[in-house]
């Protein structure tokens, strides 16, 4: 699907600002409820809205969060690793001597993130072929050609958060970035974590146990624009609009029409005030897609996703209650974010 | 789906992950694709230790098996996980592992769980793991 950029001053400001306070304690109903209904409440909520806008999110998602870049570039060569959750697959094939999995509640975004690993590994074999047949021409002076290793992102599965298919205690590290708030109570935001906690090797003697890297969107959002922070609301339906092409916007050099709609949020409200190298945040779009018919006088489809902004320290909390130990955790730009292990108890089982 | 991924899944129902025959997932209806990927012994190096071998023969041995048309040949493996000094220094077998693990992949077909027998799809070389609402 191509996108093309559009010039944000299309989007409505600041009336969407207060939809989201409108919006706000829609699930609060599902606090209370029983874990079918808040299995169908996110598949209105999350799931089908991720398949509707794939392409569009996809588009956005481009740039790695430097917390979770420096994570991977710290897993040991050869560490088998798991991103869930993995969208697009910015993550995979990151670091080329880690060899990771991605899976995905979505579909159409798992066929997105293949399609870049196919890309990424026919580029790469080019390369080589190219390498190799300068390395024969080296040969004769003695400098031959070295391999730097291909990265590995091709492998992707669709998923759920919640039954995971992969194979217990056998990961070295796991990855979710930006998955859990989109869980509608805590009891499952819980079992999400437990899940990830069993993806990774225990810790054996004089070997520490494998770790898995939670992101989350945190309340605490005083330096942005979106108008949350300490004290508000935490359960929150957070518009996508799927920005059609009414008007042809002019072209805008690709660099530049990417550093523009990163400081625009899809719902019209404006991202915090990025400097040029920031990463995109989490629910920053702009980018139109060819997704919707184009049909001036028509408004744009918005999609509303659940959210649950995690207060400070509550991301602990659920570690703790999902049975892991919090090794570090910080807050990167409007997100908490933990890195845990499994509770090195040699009783735990499963 | 390359077939080293194969090595590190399982069935996604709660109650089948208990049992050792949940793993690994038995292709069926198996159909291959070869690709070219380019070698990296140190990845292949650091991996073995993470391999789950026994399982790693037995999907090698059910992919391959005659109906599946497979123009390379059969990657023969030894019976049990060489060392790492000896993968070192086999460049037959550091070949035949890459061929088997990073090139060949399943690209249609189903992974069907040894303990419940749910049959899960392989289409353009994605597997579906999302549970029809009883088996959640």
């Amino acid at each position: 699907m191509m996108a093309s950029t559009h010039t944000p001053s299309a989007l409505p400001s600041d009336s969407v600002a207060g939809d989201v306070a409108k919006l706000a304690a829609a699930a609060a109903a599902s606090q209370a409820a029983e874990s079918a209904e808040a299995e169908a409440y996110e598949k209105t909520h999350v799931h089908g809205v991720y398949e509707a806008i794939a392409p569009h999110f996809s588009a956005t998602r481009y740039k790695p969060w430097p917390a979770v870049a420096s994570f991977l570039q710290s897993r040991p060569p050869g560490a088998v690793g798991l991103d869930v959750g993995c969208g697009n697959g910015k993550y995979l094939g990151l670091n080329p001597s880690v060899y990771m999995v991605g899976s995905d509640r979505s579909a159409s975004l798992v066929a997105l993130a293949h399609s870049r690993g196919r890309q990424l590994q026919e580029q790469q074999a080019q390369e080589a072929k190219k390498r190799i047949a300068q390395g024969e021409l080296d040969a004769t002076t003695g400098t031959g050609g070295e391999s730097s290793g291909a990265a590995i992102a091709t492998e992707v599965l669709v998923a759920d958060g919640l039954s995971l298919p992969f194979r217990e205690r056998a990961a070295d590290f796991v990855i979710c970035i930006a998955v859990i708030h989109h869980m509608s109570t805590r009891t499952r935001r819980q079992e999400a974590i437990r899940h990830l906690l069993r993806c990774v090797r225990t810790g054996q003697a004089g070997q520490p146990g494998g770790q898995i890297l939670v992101y989350v969107w945190a309340l605490e959002q005083g330096n942005s624009r979106r108008g949350w922070d300490e004290g508000g609301e935490q359960d929150l339906l957070v518009p996508w609009v799927l920005k059609s092409q009414q008007k042809q916007p002019k072209r805008l050099k690709q660099r530049k029409g990417q550093k523009r709609t990163r400081d625009q949020d899809s719902s019209g409200v404006a991202a915090s005030n990025n400097s040029g190298e920031a990463p995109p945040s989490e629910a920053t779009a702009g980018a139109t897609t060819a997704a919707t018919e184009p049909d001036p006088g028509h408004t744009d489809p918005v999609f509303k996703r659940y959210y649950h902004l995690y207060r400070k320290g509550e991301l602990e909390e659920d570690v703790l209650a999902a049975g892991g130990a919090v090794i570090t955790s910080g807050y990167e730009r409007d997100n908490w974010w933990v890195v845990a292990a499994n509770e090195p108890l040699p009783s735990q089982s499963t | 789906m390359k077939l080293l991924t194969l090595n590190f899944l399982t069935c996604a129902v709660k109650t089948c992950k208990s049992s050792s025959d949940s793993f690994p997932l038995h292709p069926k209806d198996a159909e291959l694709a070869s690709d070219d990927v380019e070698v990296n012994p140190e990845l292949l190096v650091n991996l073995l230790p993470r391999l789950d071998w026994k399982a790693l023969k037995t999907t090698s041995a059910e992919v391959f098996l005659p109906s599946c048309i497979y123009p390379l040949g059969f990657p023969q493996l030894p019976d049990s996980p060489p060392t790492i000094e000896q993968l070192q220094s086999d460049d037959k077998l550091l070949k035949d592992l890459h061929s088997l693990l990073m090139e060949t992949n399943l690209m249609e077909g189903k992974l069907v769980c040894g303990v419940c027998g749910h049959e899960y799809a392989v289409r353009e070389g994605i597997p579906n793991f999302l549970l029809p609402s009883h088996l959640v």
